[in-house]
């Protein structure tokens, strides 16, 4: 690990103005730290947000403010989160270990990076940690690599399980920064790789999530569901958090998005919007999911997540129906 | 009774190896190869030494000065050729483990790369007949005509398995602390399965007198084989000890764990069966290709169980090794076996859907009387006695053999049985034991890497003397003590327990002391085919959706002579299922053909069993006597626990789905591809 | 960096290089070696110590971070005469081998008894669940072992849950 400083911020904007060039900001450092010792992140300085005033989770109307620093396992054991939004619960107690949860904090989760082999490990290319280095994970290790949303640069996937609940829930994250506060909704704050997989989210150089608001629980039933090989502790190959409300038969409200298949967590759009308004019946999610994954692009070793991610999407619309 | 040392490690006092106190201590930290194969051009250690803290930078541009037979990884710094990625190539030491670790990332190399290849294939053009397998097998055997018996055959098979490199991932990483002591020694506290070989090997790296070097590995977190041959990590300590005049620790890091501390070489292993109309078995051929590295030939004996477990009049076993730019591979629980009856128990259980005959059936059919290639007597054998045993406690007779009938839910139901064996061999061991103020003292280099030698030893010599357990006290782990072998090839109890009991018989006799050197009586021991033998039963749910593949039930009963304490045996054999269950579902580590090395070198990408996969698991054993073994009769029973538990998981999945994964792991990836 | 924390009781001022993580200043500076390094990336919970209370891996958090924060390992679990009820558990039900595991068991073990609420596998969301051998072995998954004692760790935390 390189040597830096450390301060402790004293409020919000104390951190943004203490947050220069070279610096980062250190929430749990569950993945921080993780990539600080690999030589992943070389930070200068470190500015400890872990502190600040943000670990609060409060009402607001019909909707709900998760402070930043709200340690995963409070947001999992919040009393609201887990009776209007259990699928919110469900996505963070399947992320990581106890352990882990009790020190990553919500902004974290969120910004946490790839779990690609080639990134983690700096004797190796990756345009990810090297614009232009080339991406070896193409011709080799991508098992657990992206199948949607991939370019020629990068498949790295986005390993959280809580940003594919809230892309479902549609949340926003409030942002404060240089330029200003702003909201950032999710999705729309994780990127795409492109041309530039060097960045994962569309924040700014000093920008610092503040807090993530759900909006009021969508109308129907709803269900996080994760797979992976090892019974726990495990990143997802894929997984799924879905909302249906169906009346009468019909899909009046549906909301997907998966994990584990995009360098983002993916909003099914294409599938939501082939199902909403028509039949609640098996053949009209196994319609929707192949709209859904008709633009996948997978490599050799992770193609079987395409069938994966259509059962998924299937076998989950159809609990939610019945 | 309690583990001996259970109250030390309950409450964190129990001393490994990088965590004895020592004076002054500075920290070694390595720097790996970053290719697979060539030379190394320049090492410039310049703004590493510049960097506070820093005492020293090791590496080839000042060799330091080794004994003449220092070999292989342990030859630190003494090349400029890289024989693999991952390689140490130099180190630097220095006052924090913060400021070594930070100076090793500053030292720069630079290489001439060559082409590197590190892919084993079955067609390799570089394949060859090793002389021998480990350790000392014969590499090929032909007993009959086995196309003859293939022709003759009314139902036979041709099945290629394969497994990939697994690491063992012991939970304590490899460590070591060098100093010199006030006696001038080296004195390092390694992470040693055995601290008299341990000894042996580092003085002879070293090139110092045995006596001059001592080995301290009073407990140590885990081995399966990676501990039980000294690794770089004991010689950097001392070298780097010796280069700043400061006691050093070096403790290698999960990842490093992967490239240096060896593994289980991959295998591709054809099997080729034939049965009559009976089920009686007309031949049987293994052939194992496996790789090594090209600095060490390491053969493993993968094919060598299937000359002990069935009768046939056609047998033929061979090992081809093809050595590649990769690390050398290494002990992993249960070498040879392992790989080897999961390929064999696979095609056997093939075989009998083939054939149409019950899978427990076919193996009581082919029991053979005498061991099927040496032609010896079994000093014991109950395979059929498990297998009879655990069909009852599993229930075996009410399973519909036909594959993919049972379903709950999304969930296919399966359940498979595959048959357990190990070497049960012993080799020489000294021991000391002394009446100590109306207790007894056992004094003996044995090492408890977890399986509970104190414990063992402690009801031994108890029993030997005729007292109670508390009066005995056993002192392990050092290599002032009484030589000993090491804690391997499930040889440790039956080695030590041996001398531990000739001590004590001579300390009745003698009244003070009893010293005993069982070298003498282990090579009159006759001519006999001993084994250990086991059943695995094991149940599994497969998502008809996700293809995950989750273990309900595991039973393993096993034969393995008298079992010396019930509490640990039972842990211990419930240990080698559960890791055997993670070759099964998870275990891989990923050979990266473009760089060379390995990839996934943590436990978040090489994923062994986590709690939540283990519902399920018992383990029994039947009363076996054996008095052909060792003065307890007892077989070793570390690695026999692992030995079929792939294969009853994998027989499992191809009942539970009707589909059959041949390429370990069996992980949801490979069942959706066969599924859908 | 100076910095003060209570470690098992004790105050403790050190300074400390912004590097060090918490592990190893529990185990090279204070001579505290029972949480253990294992991985030394959160993936083996081996170092898991109780931080103001609650189960955290000590590898990945920074001492520096560490200012004023309680902290209590293995050695501070239970008392010199009287071992915490889940030491007693391990050992009665024979629930470690090799040990090294062991002391991020009981921490972790410790803390989880006292965390409220459901976890992945638990049906309802909005339920307290009971400790069963099925949630215990979902909550302890955070710390692997090795040696596969897993089926008598879980018994040993079954009989001192609540």
């Amino acid at each position: 690990m390189k040597t830096f400083d450390y301060a402790r911020a004293e409020s919000p904007s104390d951190a943004v103005r203490r947050c220069g060039p070279g610096a980062m900001y250190l929430g749990g450092g569950t993945n921080l730290v993780d990539l600080m010792r690999l030589g992943v992140a070389r930070p200068d300085h470190l500015v400890d947000v872990s502190r600040l005033p943000l670990d609060a989770i409060e009402e607001a109307g019909d909707r709900l403010r998760v402070g930043a620093a709200v340690r995963n396992s409070d947001l999992a054991a919040d009393p609201l989160v887990r009776s209007r939004y259990p699928m919110l619960a469900r996505a963070v107690l399947s992320g990581a270990s106890g352990q882990v949860r009790n020190m990553a904090t919500v902004a974290g989760n969120l910004l946490q990076r790839t779990r690609c082999p080639y990134f983690q490990d700096v004797s190796r290319p990756c345009n990810k940690r090297e614009p232009g280095s080339g991406c070896p994970a193409i011709e080799g290790d991508h098992t657990n690599l992206a199948i949607l949303g991939t370019s020629h640069a990068c498949v790295a996937t986005h390993p959280s399980d809580m940003a594919v609940a809230l892309a479902a829930l549609g949340a926003e994250v409030h942002v404060t920064g240089p330029g200003g506060d702003r909201i950032v909704p999710i999705p729309g704050l994780h990127r795409l790789p492109g041309d530039a997989p060097e960045r994962d989210t569309v924040l700014e150089p000093g920008d610092l999530i503040t807090a993530v608001e759900l909006p009021a629980p969508p109308p129907g039933a709803s269900l996080y569901r994760k797979v992976r090989e090892r019974a726990s502790f495990a990143f997802a190959l894929v997984s799924i958090a879905a909302v249906l409300d169906v009346r009468d038969g019909v899909v009046a409200g549906c909301r997907i998005a998966l994990g584990g298949v995009a360098h983002a967590p993916w909003r099914a759009e294409r599938a939501e919007q082939v199902l909403i308004g028509g039949p609640a019946t098996g053949e009209a999610f196994l319609t929707a999911a192949e709209a859904e994954l008709e633009q996948a692009r997978p490599l050799p070793r992770n193609a079987f997540k395409l069938p994966l991610a259509r059962n998924l999407i299937v076998r989950t619309l159809e609990e939610l129906a019945s | 009774m309690n583990r001996v040392e259970g109250r030390v490690k309950v409450t964190g006092l129990a001393t490994y190896a990088a965590e004895y106190p020592a004076e002054g201590v500075t920290y070694a930290y390595p720097v790996q190869s970053r290719i697979a194969k060539g030379r190394i051009k320049r090492i410039d250690g310049g703004e590493a030494l510049a960097m506070p803290g820093v005492l020293a930078v090791l590496s080839s541009e000042d060799p330091p000065r080794l004994g003449e037979e220092a070999q292989g990884d342990l030859a630190l710094f003494q090349s400029r050729d890289v024989a693999y990625r991952g390689q140490i190539v130099a180190a630097a030491v220095a006052d924090t483990y913060e400021n070594a670790r930070a100076a090793a990332d500053a030292i720069v190399v630079e290489y001439e790369q060559d082409l590197h290849d590190v892919t084993l294939r079955a067609d390799h053009p570089n394949l060859y007949q090793p002389e021998t397998v480990n350790p000392g097998y014969p590499c090929d055997t032909v007993k009959g005509d086995v196309e003859a018996g293939l022709d003759a055959a009314e139902t036979g098979i041709d099945v290629t398995y394969t497994t990939p490199v697994q690491h063992n991932n012991p939970m304590e990483p490899h460590a070591a602390l060098a100093l010199w002591d006030t006696e001038d020694r080296l004195l390092v506290y390694d992470t040693a399965q055995g601290a008299s070989a341990s000894r042996d090997l580092i003085a002879k790296t070293l090139g110092l007198p045995r006596e001059e070097v001592r080995v301290v590995s009073r407990h140590v977190g885990g081995g399966f084989g990676s501990k039980g041959t000294t690794r770089p990590q004991a010689v950097l300590a001392a070298l780097a000890a010796r280069a700043v005049g400061r006691p050093v620790k070096a403790v290698l890091t999960r990842q490093q764990m992967f490239d240096v501390t060896g593994y289980r070489t991959p295998t591709i292993q054809r099997l080729r069966l034939g049965a009559d109309a009976e089920g009686r078995l007309t031949a049987l051929e293994h052939v194992a290709y496996e790789q090594s590295s090209t600095l060490v030939e390491f053969a493993e004996q993968t094919a060598t169980p299937s000359r002990v477990m069935y009768a046939t009049p056609a047998l033929r076993t061979a090992h081809r090794l093809v050595r590649l730019d990769v690390a050398t591979p290494s002990w992993m629980r249960a070498p040879g076996e392992c790989p080897g009856m999961y390929a064999l128990e696979s095609a056997m259980d093939e075989l009998a859907y083939a054939a149409g005959i019950d899978p427990i059936e076919l193996r009581v059919i082919n029991d053979p009387e005498v061991e099927p290639e040496s032609g010896l007597p079994f000093s014991s054998r109950n395979l059929v006695a498990c297998l009879r045993e655990g069909a009852r406690r599993f229930h075996w007779d009410r399973r519909d053999p036909e594959p993919a009938r049972l379903r709950d839910g999304e969930w296919l139901i399966g359940t498979g049985v595959a048959a357990s064996t190990y070497p049960s061999r012993r080799r020489p061991s000294k021991a000391v034991v002394t009446m100590r103020e109306g207790d007894f003292l056992v004094q003996i280099a044995a090492a408890d890497i977890g399986t509970g030698a104190r414990t063992a030893l402690t009801r031994i010599a108890a029993e030997a003397l005729g007292v109670a357990p508390d009066r005995v006290h056993v002192e392990l782990g050092d290599s002032d003590l009484p030589d000993a072998p090491l804690a391997g090839g499930s040889m440790g109890t039956a080695s030590w327990g041996s001398a531990v009991v000739r001590a004590c018989e001579g300390l009745k006799v003698n009244g003070t002391v009893g010293r005993a050197d069982t070298t003498e009586e282990v090579k009159r021991d006759a001519e006999l085919a001993r084994h250990a033998f086991g059943a695995q039963f094991a149940e599994v749910r497969v998502n008809s959706v996700t293809g995950e593949l989750r273990v309900s039930r595991l039973l393993g009963v096993f034969a393995a002579g008298h079992i010396v304490d019930a509490r640990l045996a039972r842990s211990q054999f419930i240990g080698g299922m559960t890791m055997g269950m993670g070759m099964a579902l998870m275990e891989e580590t990923f050979t990266d053909e473009e760089f060379g090395g390995f990839l996934r070198r943590d436990l978040a990408q090489y994923h062994v069993p986590a709690c939540a996969d283990v519902t399920d698991i018992e383990a029994v054993w039947l009363d076996e006597e054996d008095g052909e073994l060792n003065p307890m009769g007892s077989k070793g029973i570390g690695e026999i626990g692992i030995v079929g538990t792939a294969a009853a998981i994998g027989n499992a999945v191809y009942h539970a789905t009707g589909h059959r994964v041949r390429d370990l792991p069996i992980t949801p990836p490979k069942i959706i591809d066969l599924m859908f | 960096m100076d910095i003060t924390l209570m470690v098992n009781g004790v105050s403790r001022a050190v300074t400390v290089d912004p590097r060090m993580s918490l592990l190893d200043l529990l185990r090279e500076r204070l001579a505290l070696i029972g949480a253990k390094k294992g991985c030394d990336h959160g993936q083996c919970g081996a170092c898991t110590v109780l931080i103001d209370g609650r189960r955290a891996n000590s590898c990945l958090a920074l001492a520096v971070a560490m200012d004023g924060r309680e902290i209590t390992t293995v050695e501070g679990l239970g008392h010199e005469d009287e071992l915490h009820p889940l030491q007693t558990a391990f050992m009665e039900h024979d629930a470690f081998q090799c040990g090294y595991c062991t002391p991020g068991q009981l921490c972790s073990a410790a803390g989880m008894l006292g965390e409220p609420g459901p976890s992945a596998i638990t049906g309802d969301m909005a339920a307290d669940p009971d400790l069963t051998p099925e949630e215990i072995r979902e909550r302890m998954s955070g710390n692997l072992c090795r040696c596969g004692a897993y089926v008598n760790i879980v018994s040993a935390i079954a009989e001192v849950a609540p």
